[in-house]
């Protein structure tokens, strides 16, 4: 289980940008975290795995376990060899290295065998395996973030987290996407996905949270999420029973329930 | 001919000693994009080392090279680990001017132990030559090219097919990705200083081993390598390479026809020629030859 307790994250020492955030990613288990734009999901994501420093952020309260072991502030090589590997926003692939090395740097940690990794991440990506010296530059768009989905799993995580996954990327494509992430799953792995689609994102998740403004403001099994009027609304883009648009502000009582520990 | 040959022959023993130095600015500069003036410094303290063990402490010559390469390893290691970390994030200004400081800091201490007397490192090539046709080539030379290509090419392969070698050139594109793979992007900082002070032990002990010798005025000679790196663009490894062979070639060849023919320059011009060759290319190229050019939105 991947537990995150209380979590508070300040950016520059005076913007306080996370505040008491909670949520558990079960073994095995999909889980998505939903909420508009800055709204703190990255900056969860990066509380995780250890990448705050570089933005000038700092965890101040809580606490961050895997598998009952703390990894608050732990060093980022250390929380992937701990089996929590991220994959950033935007793909972030290396565009001057081939397929082939980009997926050998995700293996950078791993000390056991690069080339069962590798076999792997070539079974549930067989376009990478057709492309592997081609430079990662001149892939295209959904291609990139195949690429770096298999580099993230070349470390062999037991949690992996995934922010935006179908950012900028056709219906279609975030379609393979969603299945690569069912089939990631079911080879055991357990999946973070950080969404905005969150059409997408609920439909294959076992458990639902919505983060608005650096808390958790809702927190429900994926299924009742989807039924839910205002996720409906305001995230799904459905609206129910016709007639007027409802008013943002009618809709967000739930923002001021107060959500302590859960 | 032969004069050509023989000028293109000390072209080439000049560029090796700029390329082993122009490799470490390389490094350091592609992994923390900082331009490490204390290079000098470390050359020197290094030459220095090696001869102390060689002369004063009577070892072997090349154990004498060998512990002088693990030393400058070392001093570069605690210059990062000591001085430069901690300014990480802070303006690259800034971190120039600390590595001035550090330059200053090393070079003050080792000139005092060179002294005013021209000290020799005790290289087993002296006066040797080797005759090829009609051109004089000395052993010297050779041993400087050859170490200069083995160790560019175990670079070169180090950069190609090892793990870390790897992680180096990730760490060099895009260092939060690479941190998110688990690469400890700190050790890799480290690392690029240690590589990059051995190979300066290796070129001030190649540019002390000369009839000039070691004296404390020996560190101009990395300066010397910073056209190469400018000129070959400040992030490419091949760029420096060239540059060092340009630079090295461009100096001897002046250095061989300037007085002949351009005469009214006056003596020793070939000191100045790569500073020159410096400012054409950066006149035509701004980036350098191989440097990646910065786009820039506005």
């Amino acid at each position: 289980m991947l537990e995150v307790a209380n979590l508070e994250v300040v950016y520059h020492d005076v913007i306080l940008v996370l505040r008491g955030i909670s949520f558990q990613l079960p073994e095995g288990k999909i889980v998505a975290l939903l909420g508009a734009n800055g709204a703190g999901k990255t900056t969860v994501l990066r509380a995780i795995t250890g990448l705050l420093d570089i933005q000038n952020g700092d965890i101040t309260k809580g606490e961050i376990s895997v598998d009952g072991k703390t990894i608050t502030k732990a060093r980022p090589s250390e929380i992937v060899s701990r089996g929590v590997t991220q994959v950033l926003e935007g793909r972030r692939v290396f565009g001057e290295f081939t397929v082939e090395e980009n997926l050998r740097v995700g293996a950078h940690t791993s000390k056991g065998d690069t080339e069962a990794h590798a076999m792997r991440v070539y079974d549930l990506f067989p376009l990478l395996k057709e492309r592997r010296k081609s430079l990662a530059g001149y892939l295209s768009g959904g291609e990139q973030q195949m690429l770096a989905i298999g580099r993230a799993m070349m470390s062999d995580p037991k949690y992996l987290l995934l922010d935006e996954p179908s950012l900028g990327l056709a219906p279609l494509l975030v379609q393979q996407i969603r299945d690569i992430i069912v089939e990631i799953n079911e080879q055991g792995t357990g999946v973070l996905l950080v969404e905005q689609n969150a059409n997408m994102a609920l439909s294959i998740s076992e458990h639902g949270y919505i983060m608005e403004t650096g808390k958790i403001v809702m927190d429900k099994p994926s299924a009742e999420l989807m039924r839910d009027e205002d996720v409906q609304e305001f995230y799904l883009g459905l609206h129910a029973g016709g007639g007027e648009r409802k008013s943002f502000r009618d809709v967000k009582h739930y923002k001021r329930r107060k959500r302590w520990l859960s | 001919m032969t004069t050509f040959l023989q000028a293109t022959v000390a072209g080439l023993s000049l560029a090796s000693i700029y390329m082993l130095l122009a490799l470490g600015f390389v490094i350091i500069y592609k992994s923390m994009q900082v331009l490490s003036f204390a290079h000098p410094a470390i050359m020197l303290f290094a030459a220095y080392m090696v001869s102390w063990m060689a002369i004063d402490k009577q070892l072997n010559f090349w154990l004498a090279l060998a512990l002088g390469v693990v030393a400058a390893g070392v001093m570069g290691w605690l210059a990062e680990r000591v001085a430069v970390r901690p300014m990480i994030g802070k303006p690259l200004f800034a971190i120039a001017i600390l590595t001035i400081g550090l330059d200053i800091a090393i070079r003050t201490p080792v000139n005092n132990l060179i002294g005013v007397n021209i000290r020799s490192v005790g290289d087993p090539w002296g006066f040797g030559t080797l005759q090829l046709g009609d051109v004089v080539i000395q052993h010297r030379s050779i041993a400087m090219v050859v170490t200069a290509f083995i160790v560019g090419s175990l670079l070169f392969a180090f950069f190609r097919f090892s793990r870390v070698g790897l992680a180096m050139r990730a760490t060099a594109i895009d260092q939060e990705v690479a941190l998110a793979q688990g690469i400890s992007v700190g050790r890799i900082f480290s690392l690029a200083w240690i590589m990059a002070g051995g190979m300066a032990a290796l070129a001030g002990t190649f540019a002390s081993s000369d009839l000039s010798g070691l004296t404390q005025s020996t560190y101009i000679v990395a300066l010397k390598a910073l056209p190469a790196i400018v000129v070959g663009g400040l992030d490419s490894i091949g760029g420096a390479v060239v540059g060092a062979l340009i630079i090295g070639l461009a100096e001897a060849y002046t250095a061989t026809y300037q007085s002949q023919y351009l005469g009214f320059l006056g003596g020793n011009f070939s000191q100045v020629v790569p500073y020159l060759v410096l400012l054409i290319v950066l006149l035509i190229k701004p980036y350098g030859l191989f440097g990646t050019e910065e786009v820039e939105r506005v």
